[in-house]
């Protein structure tokens, strides 16, 4: 089926793409039709690039995560994850998702190192490393904690040290900072920063929020719903480590005018 | 500490209170003692019953059939609960007959048990996992298949096995609702042992009733309902405290707990 061309891929010069999509289609099949949830998105990131996605509910973006994480497949085109197709979950994926899905009966050590114990792999080698990333997520000391002691902010960010525990080469984030409060999720936004210059990996980070978006972002794609296009694609040319004074200049302010247009040309935010 | 001092002195008077109420009313009402003995008589005879060692006996033998019963019961229920829950034919062919075997009174199939298995332990043991089943069927089967999907998403991201979802998932997620079937077989495993008893049996605090009907002693029979409701709560409660204790996760269930403080 797959031109098996490229050889034992270890002297190769670094991949084009770490993500590569092509002509994709993603169609329900609902009771009373179908419905088309992704329509030709052609889209290819680079190995540790930052891409966020914004765009309305309904508009797809969840859709074309779960497929990058190979938990659901499209209709039609291609979708590659460094050169191979997708044919199911990966271990050099790591997840985040919406909620922090902890698992109440482990241990906040316990649940970062759900991954490895899925793995079977043994887990006393990678506690050291779990409670090194516990503590760069701000979290030391709460090792031994159970998720109902922490706050949602500590829980999510519990979640997203599971997400690193195997070194994922790229990280898919679902809304992760959704149902935190404003000033957490500020907060969340520039520990994500600080982790991710300092453990650099490719990530694809969906979003409600356009000011999340263009803080996080190397490249902000903008999708629009029924069906869901990538309609607008915009490089974020700001210095690392951005803050917050930068999301009140004349730049940041040009970003979110254009995505604002692309999205109310379509209806807005919904 | 002196929290707990007033709740104690107050439930002592209650008692108290009660067991005269108990004396003066068949005093007054001229009850015969062998329609309702006083609760000096009945007292009297559970001393008896437990200073002779024969109560002793008895129980250590409807314990074992409780014990054992309630295991089976569970072990079954535990078995039969995955493989419908995760097999939704397995669902379809043998649920029904689970309903209707469900809808006979169990009692009824005591006389059964006892010509299949005969007056020994084993016809107790399995009338008591046969009453013990059902509940705990029914609750291991809404707990697994209770798994939030959020979590089975997340470990199918992860590349677990279907396997590895089941034991690392869902059987915890499962855990809260078996524990609540669990804390209700316990009192029918007891039921089901005495009903077992009644009908044919050697031993066992069940046929003691029995035996002592014929020789009316009502206070001795009264005084064996007692134990068997001390030993149904205190069956109750173990389980209890187990499960707070495998549950301590379990939110709904410290709500629980501060309900039964005063």
């Amino acid at each position: 089926m797959q031109d098996q061309s490229t050889p034992a891929n270890m002297t190769a010069a670094p991949v084009a793409g770490a993500i590569t999509i092509k002509n994709l289609n993603k169609v329900f099949d609902t009771g009373s039709g179908k419905v088309v949830a992704l329509q030709d998105i052609n889209l290819t990131i680079d190995e540790d690039e930052f891409v966020s996605v914004v765009g309305p509910s309904g508009c797809g973006k969840t859709t074309l995560l779960t497929i990058l994480a190979g938990l659901a497949t499209q209709t039609s085109g291609t979708a590659e994850l460094r050169g191979a197709a997708i044919a199911g979950p990966r271990r050099d994926v790591g997840v985040v998702f919406q909620s922090p899905v902890l698992f109440p009966w482990r241990s906040v050590l316990e649940n970062v190192l759900l991954p490895i114990d899925v793995l079977r792999l043994n887990r006393s080698e990678f506690v050291p490393k779990a409670e090194a990333l516990l503590a760069m997520a701000g979290l030391a000391g709460f090792e031994k904690k159970y998720p109902a002691q922490l706050s949602g902010g500590m829980q999510q960010r519990v979640g997203l040290v599971r997400a690193l525990i195997s070194e994922p080469a790229m990280l898919l984030m679902d809304e992760p900072f959704g149902a935190l409060d404003a000033l957490t999720r500020e907060n969340m936004n520039l520990e994500l920063q600080r982790i991710w210059m300092e453990t650099r990996r490719t990530v694809f980070f969906i979003t409600h929020s356009i000011g999340e978006a263009i803080f996080l972002g190397d490249r902000v794609l903008v999708m629009t719903p029924r069906p869901g296009q990538l309609k607008l694609e915009i490089k974020i040319d700001l210095p690392r480590p951005r803050n917050l004074e930068m999301m009140a200049s004349p730049e940041v302010g040009l970003y979110m005018r254009q995505i604002r247009e692309c999205l109310s040309a379509k209806g807005g935010i919904g | 500490m002196r929290r707990l001092v007033f709740p104690i002195i107050l439930s002592i008077c209650l008692f108290v209170g009660l067991m005269t109420a108990w004396d003066v009313s068949i005093r007054l009402l001229k009850v015969p003692s062998y329609i309702i003995p006083g609760p000096g008589a009945v007292f009297w005879a559970l001393y008896n019953g437990i200073a002779t060692g024969l109560y002793w006996e008895h129980f250590k033998v409807t314990l074992t059939e409780v014990v054992i019963g309630y295991g089976i019961g569970l072990g079954l229920a535990l078995v039969l609960g995955s493989l419908i829950a995760v097999n939704r034919k397995v669902e379809f062919y043998f649920y029904p007959y689970l309903v209707m075997f469900q809808s006979m009174p169990k009692v009824a199939l005591a006389p059964v048990m006892i010509v299949w298995f005969g007056l020994g332990l084993t016809s107790k043991i399995v009338n008591v996992a046969i009453v013990c089943f059902f509940p705990l069927l029914v609750n291991s089967i809404v707990g697994l298949r209770s798994t939030d999907p959020d979590r089975i998403n997340l470990m199918r991201s992860l590349n677990a096995s279907e396997w590895q979802i089941f034991y690392m998932l869902r059987i915890p997620s499962a855990l809260p609702f078996i524990f609540a079937g669990l804390e209700v077989a316990i009192v029918l495993a007891l039921i089901g042992a005495i009903v077992a008893e009644f009908v044919g049996a050697e031993h066992g605090l069940g046929m003691l009733i029995q035996a002592m009907t014929t020789t009316l002693d009502i206070a001795g029979q009264f005084s064996i309902l007692l134990v068997l409701s001390l030993m149904g709560l205190t069956l109750n409660r173990i389980v209890k405290m187990l499960g707070n204790r495998v549950l301590f996760w379990d939110s709904s269930r410290r709500s629980q707990k501060l309900d039964t403080k005063i």
